[in-house]
């Protein structure tokens, strides 16, 4: 069993139907979002344990807890306010751990511009320059519907996808062409605002190869709902050929 | 692989700036392009500490931007300076 699971990984890349967890981190900081969430949860059933056992109590038996005639008492009045900040603590720390460490940009590698529109994503690859001296770009569409081949992924896949390498650091520079629209791909963490007028940067390390799907999450109009990214990880050596072929 | 390390070379993008450490790296792309021009003006095109900023901008700016500015300056207009 244990070698199955080693050699035979099956990860949750998309939205489910009914899914109720998130999905499947590819990135440092998908999975540190995922240990956040993890954290506080379980804070949050601790808490929810107590004050369902005090109210059950209340309710159910004639004891101290329900003695109408306790107005006031210091001790129980410490406890309930220490608790909570404790609470509040345990949770606040980790929560703002996570959230400087994206914020850091650490020594990338290469740059993608992801550039938001009315409903379509446009990427820039101005690293690399074709012979003409142009930089590579790129509209990405949704597929629509009626030409999706079996095993597409209806309001998910698109016709030019952003091709990344592996295992490098990539900075992303994410602004908006019209209107305010939302780069997110939850499989490597990311909702940036894609605002017009301002460029926002955030950076990633995809630690496996897959396809990450994400929609774009700030209502921008009708189409809203049509406009995903598909980010398709390879290694690093399938990348520059396929940088090649642009 | 002994390869790798040199396909890895084959990347390559602007660096970080401590000028700019926020997630808003707006006025760093416009900083870069005023800055490649006032050093093309003032040490000639080819002058080689030039191309950092330029590589900095191109990677940075959205070409809509670029095109935008590269006009304006065409048409005298460019609000930064006379460049």
């Amino acid at each position: 069993m244990l070698i199955m699971n080693n050699y035979n990984n099956m990860f949750n890349d998309v939205p489910t139907p009914w899914g109720m967890y998130l999905q499947d981190s590819a990135s440092p900081m998908a999975e540190g979002m995922l240990e956040v969430h993890d954290t506080v949860m379980f804070y949050l059933m601790m808490m929810l344990m107590l004050v369902g056992y005090l109210t059950y109590s209340m309710m159910k038996f004639n004891n101290k807890m329900s003695y109408k005639y306790l107005t006031h008492g210091s001790l129980l009045e410490f406890i309930w306010t220490l608790f909570p900040v404790m609470m509040l603590l345990l949770i606040a720390f980790p929560s703002f751990m996570l959230l400087y460490l994206t914020d850091d940009v650490i020594d990338p590698a290469m740059t993608i511009k992801c550039i938001g529109l009315q409903w379509y994503w446009s990427y820039e690859y101005s690293d690399f320059i074709n012979d003409n001296g142009e930089t590579i770009s790129f509209d990405s569409y949704m597929m629509p519907e009626e030409m999706l081949e079996f095993g597409q992924l209806r309001l998910l896949d698109v016709d030019s996808r952003v091709v990344v390498p592996i295992d490098t650091h990539i900075r992303f520079i994410v602004t908006g062409g019209d209107v305010i629209h939302s780069f997110t791909v939850p499989a490597l963490g990311f909702k940036v605002d894609a605002t017009p007028g301002r460029l926002l940067q955030i950076s990633t390390i995809i630690t496996r190869e897959g396809r990450f799907y994400g929609q774009c999450s700030e209502i921008c109009g009708v189409a809203h709902s049509e406009m995903p990214m598909t980010i398709e990880a390879v290694s690093l050596p399938k990348f520059l050929d396929w940088l090649n072929e642009q | 692989m002994a390869d790798e390390a040199e396909l890895r070379a084959k990347l390559h993008t602007f660096g970080n700036d401590a000028r700019f450490p926020d997630q808003n790296q707006t006025h760093r792309c416009f900083q870069n392009y005023v800055d490649y021009f006032r050093c093309v003006k003032a040490k000639g095109e080819d002058f080689a500490p030039c191309k950092e900023f330029w590589s900095t901008y191109q990677s940075l700016c959205p070409v809509s931007w670029v095109e935008k500015w590269d006009e304006e300056r065409s048409k005298g207009n460019f609000p930064a300076f006379d460049l």
